[in-house]
């Protein structure tokens, strides 16, 4: 019997304030699936992972969400200042199932534990946050992610600014926990890692294509529609890449 | 040393003081992380036309301090409301209205002599009631902080996740803000208007040096915040000079002596981390 259906978007528009920032946004992604969301700075991912997480109610069309959403930021977006280690942040993930005067005891910080432990991370459980390299400080966060017993992930950019042995590390990690039967979301800019997923929904304002990664990244027309004129061939047949943002200007 | 503890008005100071620090260092952990410390001072001087119409009517300063500190916070949120005003900017045009207007009030013809003591707090003149008021302070923020630990941890952390996780930011600010002005309308009578934000900020600064997690961070801070609070007093009593300026001083010279300490302890830091290849 294939896996549930965990997101169905159907001509979903949202925005802010009554004004569209993406529209006619159309896919549906079943457990065990993984999905990147390609598209350029401003272009609109980060409103599609809003509306996916709730925070944003759908101006047009419907979206439906069955399973929970756990989201992992980019971890620039977090204060690397703080004073919390790895296990306070798992922690965190415990914070929606409790009553509000409940802190977290001893149940909660085992299964934070064990989140931590799911990601090949328990050794370093003490271990401030802000001191943990970039792919650790991403794999916390998934920790928390699963902590909250999220069924959909929803990842931002995770690859950004890791090196590669990193980022293989954590592609491996992804791709088990969509093994496990979660849905996974993936922002990301990197054409490879796209190409690694089962489906890739590019998007700019709105939805120029959603497909298997052999179909939409192959027709450069539908990444041209994405990213412009961002788009490079590399020199031998090695494929096709995004330029970053600031190249733009010059 | 213990001369100074057969003075009952010093008995009293010295209890002020520690009450004071226990609930000021642990709150202004908070106050630092959510980048709040300039609000602080705000709000200690918005007060102020409140403490001098207190002192006139002869009235507990409590009751002059708390409406003013609502009035002044919904001032800021209304002149922030103005196109083109930024947030800093409506804080900076109310609270020197505010202060303005309070310094307009304790110079008039009619108004009682003693107005330094609003400014500079008049720690030895401590009642019993201000003692009680100090403890009330204390269980209400301790009560408060434990109950919302989580929730000001993740929002402090990353607000744009903090609603994924259950918590409103918007709520939790409000509630440290609500916090934050219980505190100072207490802490403003023994310390006064212009030292009080000392108490909140310096030790919580003082302990993010030596710590790096929160629980020990206000623990530290608390007790910090006491310490200068003792040894300001002491200071005060035998060079003579006063008592909410010593105590302020003696905040400093703590943070002072942190930034030595603070280093000492970076540098006993066990590194490198382990890398990604050996965890997997």
């Amino acid at each position: 019997m294939p896996a549930a259906e965990l997101i169905e978007a159907e001509g979903l528009a949202a925005g802010y304030d009554g004004a569209v920032a993406i529209s006619g946004v159309d896919f549906s992604l079943r457990g065990g699936q993984t999905l990147a969301l390609l598209g350029p700075n401003g272009g609109g991912k980060t409103t599609l992972l809003r509306a996916l997480l709730g925070e944003l109610a759908p101006l047009a069309g419907a979206l439906r969400v069955a399973a929970t959403c756990g989201t992992v930021p980019q971890t620039e977006r977090s204060r690397l200042d703080y004073p919390v280690s790895a296990l306070d942040v798992a922690m965190m993930g415990t914070l929606p199932r409790l009553p509000w005067w409940r802190r977290p005891g001893r149940r909660e910080r085992e299964a934070a534990a064990e989140a931590l432990d799911r990601v090949g991370l328990r050794a370093l459980a003490e271990q401030t946050f802000g001191r943990l390299s970039g792919g650790q400080r991403q794999r916390v966060l998934i920790a928390r992610a699963l902590v909250q017993d999220a069924g959909v992930l929803l990842l931002d950019e995770p690859f950004s600014g890791l090196d590669r042995p990193s980022a293989e590390s954590l592609e491996r990690l992804i791709a088990e926990l969509a093994e496990e039967g979660r849905a996974v979301v993936i922002a990301t800019h990197d054409l490879e890692q796209a190409r690694a997923c089962d489906l890739v929904l590019c998007i700019n304002k709105r939805q120029v294509a959603c497909g298997s990664p052999d179909r939409v990244l192959e027709d450069l027309g539908v990444l041209e529609a994405t990213y412009g004129g961002a788009i490079v061939e590399i020199p031998g047949g090695a494929g096709r890449a995004i330029l970053p943002p600031h190249h733009h200007h010059h | 040393m213990l001369e100074p503890l057969q003075e009952p008005f010093m008995q009293r100071a010295l209890a002020e003081v520690v009450l004071l620090g226990v609930a000021a260092g642990a709150l202004g952990c908070w106050v630092v992380f959510y980048g709040l410390s300039y609000a602080a001072e705000s709000l200690s001087h918005s007060l102020f036309p409140g403490l001098v119409l207190a002192a006139i009517a002869g009235a507990p300063l409590l009751l002059g301090a708390a409406p003013a500190i609502v009035l002044a916070a919904a001032a800021i949120a209304l002149a922030a409301r103005v196109a083109g005003v930024s947030r800093d900017a409506a804080v900076a045009v109310v609270v020197t209205t505010m202060f303005g207007l309070g310094a307009l009030l304790a110079l008039a013809p009619a108004s009682p002599p003693g107005v330094e003591s609003l400014l500079f707090g008049d720690v030895f003149g401590v009642t019993d009631g201000d003692l009680l008021t100090a403890a009330i302070l204390v269980v209400g923020v301790g009560v408060a902080l434990r109950l919302l630990h989580g929730r000001l941890l993740v929002a402090g952390f990353d607000r744009g996740t903090a609603r994924s996780l259950g918590v409103s930011p918007a709520l939790v600010d409000a509630a440290l803000l609500l916090l934050l002005g219980a505190g100072i309308v207490v802490a403003v009578q023994g310390l006064g208007n212009l030292l009080v934000v000392a108490v909140f900020v310096g030790p919580a600064a003082a302990a993010r040096r030596l710590s790096d997690r929160m629980v020990p961070m206000m623990l530290l801070a608390a007790g910090l915040a006491a310490l200068a609070g003792i040894a300001g007093l002491y200071l005060s009593y035998y060079a003579g000079t006063a008592g909410g300026a010593s105590v302020a001083l003696a905040i400093v010279a703590i943070y002072l002596l942190s930034l030595p300490a603070g280093r000492l302890r970076a540098g006993r830091r066990p590194l490198p981390l382990p890398t990604e290849a050996t965890i997997g």
